[in-house]
This record gives C-alpha cells, sequence and structure tokens, in this order.
C-alpha cells in the first residue's frame, strides 16, 4: 500500500511539472475569491447565475458574442419559455433560402444559438477602434485560471497608466491584461446594472455575477459532473475496499 | 494445452474445432506467475484496460465529430453541450490519454528498475518500445482533432521537425501536409491515421502479451523462476491483485475526470485554431515535454548539420536508444536490488527525466537552457556509457537461491514450517 501511494505520488508529480510549469505566465497575482462551484461539493448558486445573465445581456453582450451557447440553454439560468423567446427575438439572423429563393432576416428562435453582435471579426474591429472583443463562450476555459483571471480583469483598471508606461491612444490600463494595453473600455462600475432581485450592485458583486454566468457558458455541465462524480467516487471507494478485502483474503495463504 | 476439463457437452464440442477454452484456461487462469510481484507490476494490465477505455470513446467520441476546419472545434463543443453524456466521453477520453502515458511510463520504469529488459525478455522490451512509439504517434495526432490552438500551432511545430532533414525535408513536409501549410487535409489525414493507429497498437500489445507469457514475468528480484513452488496460478491470485489495482487507479482516473478535467491541459486548445495569430508559448502535451526539451536542447550548428536537424536526431536517439538496452546493460543481474551502484543511477536517470519534462514546459530562455542542454547530455551518458561502465565495473550483492528461498531464510520458524508441505505439493 505504501508503495502505491508513492506511485500516485510520482505520477501526480510528474504529470504536474507540465501545468505548474506553464502557469506562471510572470504576471500579476490574481484577486483572491471563492466562487459557489469550487471543490468536490461546489454547484452553482443559481441566483448569482442570473445576476451574471442579467451583467452579460445589458452590458457584455453589446459586444461580445457567446455563439456556443443556445438561447434554450438559459431555462437553466432560471428564464421561462417566453422570457427566453422575448430574448432570442431581439436580434435578427440570416436563414433562407425561401421559395423565391431569396435569403432573408429573421428574429432569433430559442433553438438558435447566441446571435453575435457583429456579423464577423473585421466588422467587430472596424466598430471597436481595431480591437476585437472575444466570444465569451469559453473564456473561462481558455485562459490560465479562468474564473480568477476574468474576475480580476473586470476590476483591474487604473486611471492612468503607471509612470513609465507608453498607453496607445484608445487603449485603457488594465493590470492583469499580458502587456496591460487592453481595448475594452471598463465595462462595470458600482451601480452600472440594477439587479431585478434586490442585491447591491457594487463592483466587485457585479464581477462575481458575470464570471458565474460565464462559467456556467463554458462548463454548462459543471453541475451533473459534480454531482455523477461524488456517487461514482463513493461507489468506486467501497468496491475497492472490497476488493482489498477479497484480496487479502484469497492471498493469506501464500509466503 | 493443458487441464481444460468441462461437463458441458457444447463447450467441449466447440473448444475441440477452436479451443479458446483452453487457452484462456492455460494464459489467463493456471498461467504460472511468480508469487513475489510487488504491485509494480500491476501497470501493465492497467494500461491494457485504459487501451480498451481510450477504443471504445473514441469510438463513440466519432460518430459525433467532424474532421474539417471549419467544423472541427464547434463539433467537439457540441459533443461537450448538446450530446448525452458527450461531455464525460471526451473528458475521459481526453484525461485518459494522460492516463495511458502515466502507466506506461511506470510501467516502463519499472522494466527499468527490475531489470526486464534483459534475456529472455529483449522482444517483449522492443514490443514495449514499439508501443511507445504508436502511442506517442497517436496521441499527438488525436489533439490536433480538436483544431484549438495549441493542437494547431503543436502540429505546426512538430510537422515542421521534418524539414531539418537536408534536400528532402520541405518535400517531406509538404507530404506530410497534404498542402503547402497545416490545413484540412492535413486534419483530414490525421483523423483517418488517429482512428488507425489504436488498432495497430492493439496488434502490438497481443504481440506484448504473446511475447510475455513466451518468456514469463520477471519479478522484483530478477531471478528466473525454478520450481513450480516459485509460482501461483493467474486466477485467482492475479486477477484478484489487478482488479483492486483497477480499483485503486479508477479513483485516481475519475477524480481528474469529473473534479479537474481540464488539469493535464492547456488552456489555449479552448481557442479556436487561428493560423494568424501564434500562441506566445507553444507547448507540447505533458508526456512530449522531456522529449522536446531535448529537442531544444541544440542550439549551436556544428559544421554543416544545422541544431535543428541535431535536435531532431537526438529526439529520435532518446527513444531509439531504448531498442539497444538489453545489450547496453551487460550485467547479468536483473533487479537493481541487488546492484547497489544501479540502483543509484536509476533514481538519478528518473530524476534527470522529470528535470527535462520541467524544462521542456517552460520557455527556452536564461539558465534553463543550460540546465536543459545538462540533462539532455546526462540522458545519454546515463544509457550510452554509465550502463556498460557499470556492468563491468559493480559488484553485485549475492542473489537468492530461489524465489520461496528469502522468505524461508528471513521469516524464521513460522515461514519455515508454513514452506514445508508447500516443497511436497
Amino acid at each position: 500500500m505504501r508503495k502505491l501511494i508513492l506511485t500516485v505520488a510520482a505520477a501526480v508529480l510528474v504529470a504536474g511539472a507540465a501545468p505548474a510549469a506553464q502557469a506562471s505566465g510572470g504576471s500579476v497575482e490574481l484577486l483572491k475569491t471563492d466562487f459557489s462551484w469550487d471543490g468536490l461539493f461546489g454547484r452553482y448558486d443559481r441566483a448569482a447565475l442570473k445576476r451574471g445573465y442579467q451583467v452579460f445581456h445589458e452590458v457584455c453582450s453589446n459586444c461580445h458574442g457567446l455563439r456556443l451557447v443556445a438561447y434554450r440553454n438559459l431555462a437553466y439560468v432560471g428564464l421561462n419559455e417566453d422570457q427566453i423567446k422575448e430574448v432570442a427575438a431581439e436580434r435578427e439572423v440570416q436563414d433562407g433560402p425561401n421559395d423565391e429563393g431569396q435569403m432573408f432576416m429573421r428574429a432569433g428562435r430559442a433553438a438558435d444559438k447566441f446571435i453575435s453582435p457583429f456579423a464577423n471579426d473585421n466588422a467587430a474591429r472596424a466598430a471597436n477602434n481595431g480591437a476585437l472583443p472575444p466570444d465569451l463562450s469559453l473564456i473561462n476555459k481558455a485562459r490560465p485560471n479562468g474564473p480568477h483571471y476574468v474576475y480580476s480583469l473586470l476590476q483591474g483598471y487604473e486611471e492612468t497608466a503607471p509612470e513609465g508606461h507608453a498607453l496607445p491612444e484608445g487603449m485603457y490600463y488594465n493590470k492583469y491584461f499580458p502587456g496591460h494595453n487592453i481595448g475594452m473600455v471598463p465595462p462595470i462600475a458600482d451601480d452600472s446594472v440594477t439587479y431585478a432581485d434586490g442585491t447591491k450592485a457594487t463592483q466587485q458583486q457585479i464581477a462575481h455575477d458575470v464570471v458565474t454566468f460565464l462559467n456556467w457558458a463554458a462548463e454548462p455541465e459543471l453541475d451533473d459532473r459534480k454531482s455523477m462524480g461524488l456517487k461514482t467516487l463513493i461507489f468506486l471507494l467501497v468496491l475497492t475496499g472490497l476488493m482489498y478485502a477479497l484480496k487479502r483474503q484469497i492471498w493469506k495463504d501464500v509466503h | 494445452m493443458s487441464g481444460f476439463k468441462t461437463d458441458n457437452k457444447v463447450i467441449a464440442w466447440f473448444d475441440e474445432r477452436l479451443p479458446i477454452f483452453s487457452m484462456l484456461q492455460h494464459s489467463a487462469v493456471e498461467y504460472p506467475t511468480p508469487k513475489n510481484l510487488n504491485y509494480w507490476w500491476n501497470f501493465g494490465s492497467l494500461a491494457g484496460l485504459v487501451m480498451v477505455i481510450m477504443i471504445m470513446t473514441g469510438i463513440f467520441l466519432v460518430m459525433n465529430y467532424t474532421p474539417h476546419t471549419t467544423l472541427a472545434f464547434d463539433s467537439v463543443e457540441r459533443i461537450m453541450r448538446d450530446v448525452n453524456y458527450g461531455w464525460l466521453l471526451r473528458y475521459v477520453h481526453m484525461n485518459g490519454a494522460s492516463m495511458f502515458f502515466i502507466l506506461v511510463y511506470i510501467h516502463m520504469f519499472r522494466g527499468l528498475y527490475y531489470g526486464s529488459y534483459k534475456s529472455p525478455r529483449e522482444v517483449l522490451w522492443w514490443l514495449g518500445v514499439i508501443i511507445l512509439l504508436v502511442m506517442m504517434a497517436t496521441a499527438f495526432m488525436g489533439y490536433v482533432l480538436v483544431w484549438g490552438q495549441m493542437s494547431f500551432w503543436g502540429a505546426t511545430v512538430i510537422t515542421n521537425l521534418f524539414s531539418a532533414f537536408p534536400i528532402v525535408g520541405e518535400a517531406i513536409v509538404t507530404w506530410l501536409w497534404g498542402g503547402f501549410s497545416v490545413d484540412n487535409p492535413t486534419l483530414n489525414r490525421f483523423f483517418s491515421l488517429h482512428y488507425l493507429m489504436p488498432f495497430v497498437l492493439f496488434a502490438v500489445v497481443f504481440l506484448h502479451v504473446w511475447a510475455l507469457h513466451t518468456s514469463k514475468s520477471n519479478n522484483p528480484l530478477g531471478i528466473d523462476v525454478k520450481s513450480p513452488q516459485d509460482t501461483i496460478p493467474f486466477h485467482p491470485y492475479y486477477t484478484i491483485k489487478d482488479l483492486f489495482g483497477v480499483g485503486v487507479f479508477m479513483v485516481f482516473f475519475l477524480y481528474f475526470v469529473f473534479f479537474a478535467p481540464n488539469f493535464f491541459g492547456e488552456p489555449d486548445n479552448y481557442i479556436p485554431a487561428n493560423p494568424m495569430v501564434t500562441p506566445p508559448h507553444i507547448v507540447p502535451e505533458w508526456y512530449f515535454l522531456p522529449f522536446y526539451a531535448i529537442l531544444r536542447a541544440f542550439t549551436q550548428d556544428i559544421l554543416f548539420i544545422p541544431a535543428k536537424l541535431q535536435g531532431v536526431i537526438a529526439m529520435f536517439a532518446a527513444i531509439i536508444v531504448l531498442f539497444f538496452l538489453p545489450w547496453l546493460d551487460g550485467s547479468k543481474v536483473r533487479s537493481a536490488t541487488f546492484r547497489p551502484l544501479y540502483k543509484q543511477f536509476f533514481w538519478l536517470f528518473l530524476a534527470d527525466c522529470v528535470v527535462l519534462g520541467y524544462v521542456g514546459g517552460k520557455p527556452a530562455e536564461g539558465v534553463l537552457i543550460t540546465i536543459g542542454q545538462l540533462a539532455t547530455a546526462y540522458y545519454f551518458f546515463h544509457f550510452l556509457v554509465l550502463l556498460p561502465i557499470l556492468a563491468r565495473i559493480e559488484k553485485p550483492k549475492p542473489l537468492p537461491a530461489s524465489i520461496s528461498a528469502p522468505v524461508l531464510k528471513g521469516g524464521g520458524m513460522a515461514a519455515g514450517a508454513t514452506a514445508q508441505p508447500m516443497e511436497k505439493a
């Protein structure tokens, strides 16, 4: 058994060398916070999810897409069928050809994926001073320590760049952005949204809520995954214990 | 074939015509196995299990995957989001690749420690090295299929290595790509080969097991089986021991699948491939990092050989050298337990591989370049210089007379008493 533990330790050590080596990108330490979905028993905080969706809808979605998430998925966030239809219909998408062979625009439907705010990357750049607002579907998975990175970035703006840092025209200084020059206008401040559920909308609260929503967008399976994981591991631990007992029993006469 | 008996007439009829039951009886039930195997001997069968898991999950993933540059990334995300339990299939497959390498590397280091590559197991060892090579090719191509940033740029960097070969290099790269850059033809052929290779792997594993059952298992003492009392039948002793190992391993494996599925992954691979944007720091998957460090250790052109070509040759040589291991290490004693010097150098070599892995994951700059070069030099020094010398100068400890012997000596009266009846058996 001792050797087995050593094995596991060795495996973790060898395997861990890689991500550990890559995690240190030489950037600033991110803000610390706890998320409801951390740990073995972590789950999404449904109220935060709904507030986060409100922030995304009112603020982020003006520039950022969410192209891998479908409107129908918002049921998980707590929107009812009518609300989903209403949200989907806010934007138009090209469809067709119709019976006359013409392409046409129609309002979005619940079955559609989120319709991006710009027709393509070039249109997005043209409207944003050359900067491309990335699609946010996977942002929490696509950055090292994603949830903490996005959480920090949203609160990492500084009024003036530190001395000696040349800030290009039309850019903003952000402590956590690689290179510090970010094209995104500081998106949130205290009270930049008014929460439907009456929660006080501090900048920190808003950042935390929208990161919750974005994590759900990136890992919608997380609640299912963790609950299945717990059951599976408990089952396996019992089974393994029984197998160990059986092994001892079968081997007891071997010397 | 040995004593397979049955009262079932149908089974007996069938077995006379195709002796499947006799064969199972012979090689999975009665199969005489040294009785002193420790838990390091679990890793071979565990690797076999993971191979089966990889093939099964892979077959179902293919049903929902689309090998086209414009659709591949989104089809993977569709598996994650809309296919029933698709996230489970994909996370098992993705982490399974890492598990496969963890198990196989432990399996190999076990072989190194206990001298399992020595006569009469050279062919068994060769087949193992071939398995490693096939696994590496399969894993590399599988990683490309996701078509994220690291998929694309990893494929670009690795396939470009072949351009280091003089004269034919560029032509080889164009041939590999099926074009003039990594693009749709590359993705398509990688998909095809990624589906083919596991079955090649399966065949080589079959040969590996065949060779094992011909020369039989080595054991922690590294001495030959001398009499039937040194062995026990595979079933039930090793079937239960392996099953217990499976339980422990599955807890480890599934912990990652359910609670840290992206631990071994690279965040950049959740950004769709973009030929116009190079990631700041291109790294292969963790299991390639030691070899990546060897590749990058060569920074000086020597005469007409460019540094890049040296690196490529060294990287391949790092694996090819394993084929010669049974002759580089001439010591007749197998197990490091009885080789006081080799034992220490074994651990040093293991540490060297970990250092190489660490260096491979970091940007090549500053002192890390030198460390990488020293570690690379030591890697080859270990095989090409140290092992042949050790075989000559080392004075091994006395070997026990038989596998049963140390128990008789060390266990005192009680052990002697239980061993008595076994001698009659």
